[in-house]
């Protein structure tokens, strides 16, 4: 625990957390950009070239909105909220493996924060305790719809959170160990658990998104029945957090997709380049990043394409298909496990 | 190993102030939320002990899975103080003589038990995934099986309970 | 199909019949068909936007539009208008008004009749642009022009008088495109009922 190190710690974690919040705001102009030409429009374009500082003009306009609060509200509650759901948002990049070690004069940096041997379970924790923002605030702004989107929101979490950990724990199996730096150094090159567990990612993929309260999921917050949802008696900054952590979760359910199923930063042919440890690390990192946009472009194509469920159908999808499935799934693994084992 | 010992104090103080939270909190919410932060100052407790499996699986069953449903409970309760119905002089005594036995019991526990003091944390790998595993799955391989028979059977009975007609 | 469905004739050729039958299970796990959605949308990304840049670029407008009105003034630059408010009448959203006064001799130059509009004016908020105003003027006075009516913060703006109607005497409005002969012998009609 000496300094160099501490000083290390921090320059990560730092840098970590501003790119998570970077990569949010430009997902928003992403994401809007992205409505507009699967709708044949063009996006907003008139801040900047192609609109790149549209995030910024959003973010001022929210930051000198009224802050206004609701009389029967609880006062701390209803603050508690939108912070809450922020910091849980951010908690998860933690324990992201974002790229390989970098050498630097023969010690080894890890370009993990925390790779602490319950790395997918400690996901799991952040992710069953994200509703926590949603329903308090939900619930202190005393207003029915409000109420409605905090009580959807709730058991909505809850139902996919255990397709999800199903989903997860063939991986689990197949790689005998919970840390996510294990799990990725195990899908080096081109051996990613995608072509191993397909049922499990796309249960995963599915469950991810209802995790996020993302379309076809966002009953939580469906504009056309609850105005709103949770967030419906919020505005001014607090209403941006709610906003803008969902483009944070969003950014970190598709590091974890690929992460678990899509070799983290693993790249075909790696070590055939000859290069050396640090460039092959940097690229690994790129590529990872790459594959992030890409699961966060999947996010919006999802949302721009599909309608939404209604209730009683997304709690069948939830309990009636995904989470037979994923049982299937597990025994189906355990089964090829066994027979491996054997030969 | 200053530095985990004031983490500790702090985490005590968390976890007692948060339990007597919950008792003093007129609004339902507060208590349920209070009992949120007990459970999370627990895990911290957990973590100070090396084991990190039981502190995050405690997050996700208590704080991620019953909590939440608790809260879901109390937010469609309406409980607020209007509705409040006048406990009765008998009940009070009888939770309280009720309370103090429980109290009693702990008590007595914790003086038959030999407490020892953990010299070093880190070297107790006994929370770690592995080694529960290991101890989970060879010396208490039945006992664990049958709790789990034991969930199913309680499983079973609540979706006939909520079926609501059984032929 | 049952046969009861047979004889029902489409007209348009694209009606489908609706079958409640049971689903395949390729249908029931849906997958293509997201896929089959994935795959439009995913098409409509390449596709060419619709969006007008609107201040810089401007759609086309036929050159008979019905906009923003204008008070026409004759070759010697007098007000045609003699404030018989039959375009007052005709007006079927009730936007127009006006108040007549007489001519005094001192203003033989600025007004064509014995009688004119001292008030002129036009609700635009209230204004559907239909053009009956044009048509029930007997002193081709009144027209609608290609102009758009631009936006406003206060509803009172919205009220043209005849200082934005009356077409400038240095800038005359060209309505030719609208006034031409047929439209004039239409209104020569006596035949058609509103004409007499």
């Amino acid at each position: 625990m000496d300094g160099n190190y501490i000083l290390y710690k921090f320059i990560l974690a730092s840098a970590i957390l501003l790119i998570s919040l970077l990569v949010a705001m430009y997902s928003t102009l992403f994401e809007r950009k992205l409505a507009g030409f699967f709708q044949d429009r063009l996006g907003p374009n008139r801040a900047g070239i192609f609109g790149i500082f549209q995030p910024l003009a959003d973010g001022l306009k929210l930051f000198f909105k009224e802050e206004f609060m609701p009389g029967s509200a609880d006062k701390f509650l209803y603050i508690l909220g939108p912070s809450l759901t922020m910091m849980i948002a951010l908690l998860t990049s933690a324990v992201i493996p974002w790229g390989n070690s970098i050498i630097i004069n023969g010690v080894e940096y890890s370009l993990q924060v925390a790779d602490i041997n319950v790395g997918v379970l400690y996901v799991f924790a952040i992710l069953s305790i994200g509703v926590y923002g949603i329903m308090i605030g939900g619930w202190a702004s005393n207003n029915k719809y409000a109420l409605i989107g905090a009580v959807r929101a709730a058991s909505q979490m809850i139902s996919y959170e255990l397709a999800m950990s199903m989903a997860i724990i063939s991986i689990v199996m197949m790689s005998g160990t919970l840390s996510l730096s294990e799990i990725v150094n195990q899908q080096h090159g081109f051996h990613w658990n995608i072509w191993y567990q397909p049922l499990g990612f796309l249960l995963f993929l599915v469950c991810a998104f209802a995790e996020c309260n993302r379309s076809p999921f966002d009953l939580p917050e469906c504009e056309t029945e609850l105005i709103g949802g949770y967030h419906t008696e919020y505005s001014s900054m607090k209403l941006g957090f709610y906003l803008f952590a969902e483009y944070i979760n969003m950014f970190i359910s598709s590091a974890m997709i690929a992460t678990l199923y899509f070799g983290g930063y693993n790249f075909p042919f790696m070590d055939d380049l000859g290069l050396s440890h640090n460039a092959i690390t940097m690229i690994g990192t790129i590529v990872f990043f790459i594959k992030i946009s890409f699961f966060g472009f999947v996010f919006m194509w999802v949302r721009w394409t599909l309608p939404r469920f209604r209730y009683d159908q997304l709690m069948r999808l939830g309990w009636k298909t995904l989470l037979p499935l994923a049982l299937v799934n597990i025994v189906i693994t355990g089964f090829v496990i066994m027979l491996k084992n054997h030969s | 190993m200053v530095f985990s010992r004031y983490l500790f104090f702090i985490l005590s103080f968390v976890a007692i102030y948060a339990a007597l939270k919950v008792l003093i909190s007129k609004s339902p919410m507060h208590s349920v939320l209070y009992l949120t932060l007990a459970f999370f100052a627990i895990a911290g407790h957990y973590i100070l002990l090396n084991a990190q499996f039981l502190a995050v699986v405690h997050i996700i069953v208590y704080a991620g899975a019953i909590m939440v449903l608790f809260i879901y409970t109390v937010m469609l309760l309406n409980l607020n103080i209007q509705g409040e119905f006048p406990k009765s002089k008998f009940a009070n005594i009888a939770s309280t003589i009720a309370g103090g036995l429980l109290l009693l019991t702990l008590i007595a526990i914790f003086k038959s038990y030999d407490l020892k003091v953990i010299a070093n944390p880190a070297l107790n790998q006994i929370g770690l995934v592995k080694s529960l595993g290991k101890v989970l799955f060879e010396d208490y391989f039945l006992p664990f099986e049958l709790s789990s028979v034991l969930f199913l059977a309680a499983m079973v009975g609540a979706v006939m309970l909520g079926k609501k007609d059984i032929y | 199909m049952s046969s009861a469905n047979q004889h029902i004739v489409s007209l348009t050729g694209r009606s489908k019949v609706a079958s409640n039958k049971k689903m395949t299970f390729m249908e029931r796990i849906y997958l293509p068909a997201i896929m089959k959605g994935f795959g439009i949308t995913f098409s409509h990304l390449f596709k060419k936007k619709a969006t007008i840049q609107y201040p810089e670029v401007t759609r086309p407008i036929a050159e008979i539009y019905r906009g923003k009105h204008v008070l026409k003034r004759d070759d010697e630059g007098r007000e045609r208008c003699t404030a018989c408010g039959l375009c007052a009448l005709a007006c079927p959203a009730e936007a127009i008004t006006m108040i007549a006064a007489e001519r005094k001799p001192d203003e033989m130059h600025l007004y064509r009749e014995e009688k004119y509009a001292s008030v002129y004016e036009i609700n635009m908020l209230r204004c559907i642009f239909c053009g009956l105003c044009e048509e029930a003027c007997p002193k081709e006075a009144i027209f609608l022009t290609n102009e758009i009516v631009p936006s406003d913060y206060e509803r009172s703006s919205f009220i043209y008088g005849k200082v934005i109607l009356v077409e400038p005497i240095d800038k005359r409005v060209d309505i030719s495109k609208r006034q031409t002969p047929a439209v004039l012998n239409f209104k020569k009609d006596k035949n058609q009922s509103h004409n007499i």
